[in-house]
């Protein structure tokens, strides 16, 4: 793993949290400053470098929303495949020109404004506390960072691990979607059951209801939340808001629920649901 | 951000796109010099940050510049309430005096981002002067979708198919070619999230216009866009919404008796979700982040219990990177220096977590302890509803 951004008041912070929990962390990029080393790690000018050098094969990114796109870019550019942004901020329209931009190469996005990804007990890829996660058989889906932890902090405290827990990101153009993780975690032996974690704002959880349906025999447990916000208003995350009567908490269930998911309507049960699915 | 219809008219017709002759006027003598000079017949049109304006009350048709005095006597300083308004309204402070268009036709045109697709789309429709919600719930066949390419834009020919598709004719297509284009081009490189022209009309003398507009724009992007915070105007948000934004505090106040404190955006609208479940409701939404100062909390709780709403106050952290000692160092000074005899219910899990919750229940505050999320909803809930 290459951190874009390393010098800044994160990403070496981060990076050595990642590396203490098991991810091989090669060095950090920040243009003008290749060359020297950060908090013990070597910094490169370009991410090409860190890739010739290092064999680098992922990315995670700190770099501030006005040069965030452009760090996307430059990762994919050098060959990378997989990019983590975690940079909360980023234009709508300089999105839409990224996810066009990756659309022409093999390069996987996840976030931006997302914690990232973990794989407990292997490698994270994010900023999320590795201490709460536990390895295990249920893959966790969300456009929230911190309701993540709290359903995997849930999970863990009633014993359940995780296969994988992956932030999407609270943007309205991100790179991977519900869609793409929930294929993922369909074709992952190591994946029991699936907990997705939805907000209000655009069709994503319509999407994936219609993908569970259609594709993935696991069961698959969902909690949206957004239920009491008004609407008009930006819920904190650009993407999470209801806009013209749509994007509501209660399309988006009653959506999954018809798609067969077992829905959980209090934040608090969510381990328990899950629980109850995998008859634990 | 919002912007006033009159501040909208002014950039697009710099932009090049046909909006009626007009200005604004903060008086009811500065109306009549602007319908003076406009001449003719006028319209006065309230200017607040929402739609709806005509059916409450606020647009009045006047002939000529004492009509529009008074006109702008009667909408002046009134609380216009519409659909789109808070339930107490918004006072209006100026209005626009238009020249009158005779209208012969109605349309609807707009450029809003297509999440699903993750592309620009722009909308047109024949139904004009309507909520374009409610045409693409009944006739979503009337409404014309052409999306732009991420990389080349909108392309000629697509402008071209809108406007035949709008029923224009002759030199109207040019115009109406023309207005989409530069509409385009200005929503794109002012980085809007909304550019609605509701209606569009074509007049009686053959002209195509933006006899209304609504745009709003991408709050992140404003860094690049200096003369657009310049536009914003924050008598039209919630005084305390404003207060919050100095901050950089996610903060938008609601109508309940139960402030929330939480860190990320995702896990502060689970925890008013989950107030409700528990029978009470709150009173705002409140995102501190995952790096929020001492000084940040401190104001965040500030805000929140300024708000003489809120009976009971609900702290729900789950941070790995948040310290909860810097959270409760925060709340304890915002505590002392306000003398805040609210009480608090704390659930919280992260770093320093032992530290923080024992600062707070050393430092005086009526707090109590929460194991988890339900159990903290509860207790504020009962809380709440005591104080009454």
């Amino acid at each position: 793993m290459v951190v874009q951004g390393i010098t800044g008041r994160e990403g070496a912070f981060h990076a050595a949290r990642c590396k203490e929990y098991g991810t091989t962390v090669v060095g950090g990029v920040t243009p003008g400053k290749g060359g020297t080393t950060h908090e013990g790690f070597s910094v490169w000018n370009t991410v090409e470098e860190s890739v010739t050098a290092e064999g680098a094969n992922c990315a995670l990114i700190f770099v501030p929303a006005a040069a965030a796109a452009d760090a996307i870019m430059e990762s994919a550019t050098a060959g990378v495949p997989l990019v983590v942004c975690i940079t909360e901020g980023i234009p709508v329209a300089d999105m839409v020109r990224v996810k066009h931009y990756l659309a022409q190469t093999p390069t996987r996005l996840i976030g931006p404004n997302c914690p990232g990804v973990i794989t407990p007990g292997e490698a994270k890829v994010g900023i999320m506390p590795g201490h709460i996660h536990k390895a295990g058989p249920v893959g966790v889906v969300s456009r929230s960072g911190t309701l993540t932890y709290e359903v995997v902090g849930q999970l863990t405290g009633r014993g359940i691990g995780q296969s994988s827990c992956v932030g999407i990101g609270g943007d309205p153009v991100n790179g991977t979607s519900f869609v793409d993780v929930l294929g993922l975690f369909a074709d992952d032996p190591g994946t029991e059951a699936i907990m997705l974690i939805g907000e209000i704002g655009g069709t994503a959880e319509e999407d994936a209801a219609a993908f569970i349906q259609r594709r993935v025999k696991k069961p698959v447990v969902a909690f949206i939340c957004g239920q009491t916000a008004p609407p008009g208003r930006r819920m904190g995350h650009a993407g999470a808001i209801i806009a013209g009567g749509k994007g509501t908490a209660a399309e988006k269930m009653a959506a999954l629920e018809k798609a067969g998911a077992t829905l959980v309507r209090s934040p608090a049960d969510m381990g328990a649901t899950v629980a109850k699915v995998l008859g634990k | 951000m919002k912007i006033h219809e009159y501040q909208a008219k002014a950039l697009l017709r710099e932009a090049g796109v046909p909006v009626p002759n007009g200005e604004v006027a903060g008086s009811p003598a500065d109306a009549k010099v602007v319908a003076a000079r406009v001449g003719g017949k006028v319209v006065v049109k309230a200017q607040v940050h929402a739609g709806g304006r005509g059916k409450a009350g606020g647009i009045k048709l006047a002939d000529g510049a004492t009509e529009a005095e008074a006109a702008a006597k009667q909408i002046l300083g009134m609380r216009l309430r519409t659909p789109q308004t808070p339930p107490e309204g918004l006072e209006v402070r100026s209005v626009l005096i238009e020249e009158a268009s005779a209208i012969e036709r109605e349309l609807y045109l707009s450029i809003t981002l297509d999440r699903g697709r993750s592309a620009h789309v722009v909308m047109a429709s024949q139904a004009g002067g309507m909520e374009i919600e409610d045409v693409a719930a009944r006739t979503p066949e009337k409404i014309l979708r052409e999306w732009a390419h991420p990389a080349l834009g909108l392309a000629d020919f697509q402008a071209r198919r809108l406007a035949f598709g709008l029923g224009l004719a002759g030199d109207q297509v040019k115009q109406g070619v023309g207005l989409i284009k530069n509409l385009f081009a200005f929503y794109l490189a002012k980085d809007c999230s909304l550019a609605e022209i509701n209606p569009l009309v074509v007049t009686g003398d053959g002209r195509v216009l933006a006899l209304d507009a609504k745009l709003t724009f991408d709050d992140n992007a404003l860094y690049r866009h200096a003369e657009l915070v310049a536009l914003r105007d924050v008598r039209e948000e919630d005084p305390l919404d404003v207060e919050a934004s100095k901050y950089g505090l996610n903060y938008i106040k609601l109508d309940g008796t139960v402030g929330c404190m939480v860190n990320g955006a995702g896990l502060a609208m689970a925890t008013m979700d989950i107030v409700k479940l528990a029978g009470g409701e709150p009173a705002n939404f409140l995102d501190v982040g995952g790096g929020a100062s001492p000084e940040q909390i401190e104001n965040a709780f500030r805000i929140l219990s300024s708000d003489p709403s809120v009976k009971a106050v609900f702290i729900n952290v789950f941070g790995g990177i948040l310290r909860v000692d810097r959270l409760a160092e925060g709340v304890i000074a915002a505590v002392k220096k306000l003398g805040l005899k609210l009480p608090v219910v704390l659930r919280a899990e992260g770093t320093n977590v032992e530290l923080g919750k024992k600062m707070l229940a050393e430092s005086g505050l009526s707090l109590m302890m929460a194991d988890d999320m339900g159990d903290g909803a509860r207790k504020v809930v009962a809380l709440a509803k005591g104080a009454k």
